[in-house]
């Protein structure tokens, strides 16, 4: 028998305390209008109570935040000049105390109360929201996939090698970070490449949802992490698991320029199985005697073919370069091999400031 | 019982954090400054008082009335839930320092079993509802009190030289066993059963 009494008494409590709480929200939740200056521009004019990233995309204004404002990923810093307020607990992890003097602030947790003055740097003013269609969705590996989005609206994108797009899960409010393996000749659409985390959301409806034709939302482009085209220096590139989305836009982009730059690219993986791009990337070496190509796998399956390096990708380029004083470096894949890397090319003479880096 | 004698006994003779041990969390880990200390003694009695106001009535004219008092645990759980929110939107409003340094304790009142406690035992000893504000007034005091007073030792405690594995919530603890002997003083004068 279906409890009917005890249904109708719960509802009638929780029912009764929403209310109050939504009574109590119009009066204590709201400010009253509230300005916010950017970059001392004209101000955009909001009825305060939000955190001022609600506020900058609700008026088309991208900020990375691969969390979606929950002050878990520390990637919306801003500098917060006036109205922000005190630093909040949930903020000082991500924030160092030179930071904190100078005023940088995880935008997503500072509240609009009063008239707010911030700088954005004109990168992130640049940062457009597309109407994207799924143009092929492909497998790489057993879990990782390749996908193409052709842009529809607007239909142009202007990026650097390396930077990433923000993916919008469909049905959600949740954003996730990829980088674009796509050079920036490709102006039309944009590839990505991305591996199942188990139990992951967006990765998991890109494997079990999204086909072909579906219509995808995505902001970008952002980041830090991109190829520097002015420098001469010879270039050093190394991916680890899927991390080679940015280092293939980084590549590609090269060699269509018709670089004479020597690049040098070590990629790490596990198994024979987790090896894509590999043909490509021999053809290239092939064509190209200024780029070499270097796979190491670190746990090969019983029965792996497989006469290349082996072992952890750091020791690989331990063994592999002398002298690294006049390289630059692009790193892409998990935080342990990353600072392994940059260890092995700090010892080998690489000076901190020419070591790129993404770590996730 | 006079609701009198029920506010006083709340307070020091069945104090709800130092007899009954309840709401130690936030205990423990807000009394390092007397100031946030006090915010969070008040909001809790501010949490009590509504929670009563609230319980009360929900539980004698809505749950005894249609028989599913079998309800009240999680009818509390949903009340307390919804004051906490108003507590943490008052506090946002009007005291923003406080808001940050209470910090993530502020939503944790939600869990306190002191306040699920007072919910409880004023049900369970048949207090009429004018009987019940008092008790939930006077325990909101009585744990103030005990959380100001504790915060009092702990700045003085800086300039003591504690062994070094009893540092922080250690020595904390024992300050509040050595607190509830004391408290026992009290108990001859009036208990609640």
């Amino acid at each position: 028998m279906i409890p009917w009494t005890a249904i109708v008494v719960l509802s009638a409590v929780a029912g009764g305390l929403g209310v109050v709480l939504a009574v109590l929200d119009r009066y204590l939740g709201t400010y009253g209008e509230c300005k916010i200056y950017i970059n001392d521009n004209e101000p955009l004019v909001v009825q305060g109570g939000n955190s001022v990233l609600q506020y900058l995309i609700d008026h088309k204004i991208f900020i990375p935040s691969a969390c979606g404002g929950r002050a878990t990923c520390g990637f919306c810093k801003l500098k917060v000049l006036e109205g922000g307020g005190l630093v909040l607990p949930t903020e000082t992890p991500f924030l160092s105390k030179d930071e904190i003097r100078q005023g940088v602030r995880l935008v997503c947790q500072v509240k609009v109360k009063q008239d707010v003055r911030l700088l954005i740097p004109e990168a992130y003013l640049r940062v457009q929201r597309f109407r994207t269609q799924v143009a092929a969705i492909e497998d790489l590996t057993h879990d990782i996939k390749r996908i193409v989005l052709k842009l529809i609206e607007p239909d142009t994108i202007e990026c650097k090698p390396g930077q990433y797009i923000q993916f919008e899960v469909p049905g959600t409010n949740e954003f996730r970070a990829y980088s674009m393996a796509s050079p920036p000749s490709w102006k039309h659409a944009i590839e990505l490449i991305v591996r199942l985390v188990p139990g992951g959301l967006c990765t998991g409806y890109i494997f079990n949802r999204l086909q072909e034709g579906d219509e995808i939302y995505i902001t970008g482009p952002y980041g830090e992490f991109y190829l520097r085209e002015d420098s001469q220096r010879d270039i050093l590139c190394v991916a680890g698991g899927s991390g080679v989305a940015p280092i293939k836009s980084i590549i590609t982009h090269l060699f269509e320029q018709g670089t004479t730059r020597r690049v040098t690219y070590f990629f790490g993986a596990r198994a024979v199985k987790d090896l894509y791009f590999y043909r490509e990337c021999l053809e290239l070496a092939r064509q190209h005697p200024n780029f070499t190509y270097i796979a190491a796998l670190s746990a090969m399956d019983p029965g792996d073919q497989w006469e290349g390096e082996t072992g952890f990708i750091h020791t690989v380029i331990d063994k592999r370069l002398d002298s690294c004083a006049n390289m630059e470096a692009y790193l892409c894949g998990p935080p342990v091999m990353i600072d392994a890397v940059i260890e092995v090319l700090k010892r080998k003479g690489m000076s901190e400031s020419c070591i790129y880096f993404d770590k996730f | 019982m006079s609701p009198y004698v029920i506010f006083f006994a709340a307070i020091f003779t069945n104090n709800i954090a130092l007899t009954y041990f309840l709401g130690m969390c936030p205990f423990i880990a807000v009394s390092r400054d007397l100031k946030t200390a006090t915010g969070m003694g008040i909001a809790v009695i501010f949490v009590m008082s509504l929670t009563a106001l609230f319980a009360w009535p929900v539980y004698h004219w809505l749950l005894v009335p249609y028989h599913v008092q079998y309800l009240q645990l999680v009818s509390f759980i949903i009340i307390i839930a919804a004051l906490v929110q108003v507590v943490e939107m008052i506090i946002e409003r009007f005291s923003p320092t406080l808001y940050i340094n209470m910090g993530v304790f502020l939503p944790l009142i939600t869990v306190n079993c002191a306040i699920l406690g007072l919910a409880l035992f004023m049900i369970l000893r048949n207090y009429s509802f004018i009987q019940s504000m008092a008790y939930a007034v006077g325990s909101g005091i009585g744990w103030l009190v005990v959380i100001v007073a504790m915060a009092g030792i702990r700045t003085k405690l800086v300039f003591a030289k504690v062994p070094k594995a009893l540092e922080g919530p250690g020595i904390t603890m024992i300050i509040a066993g050595l607190m509830a002997l004391g408290f026992m003083g009290f108990a001859g004068i009036v208990n609640l059963q």
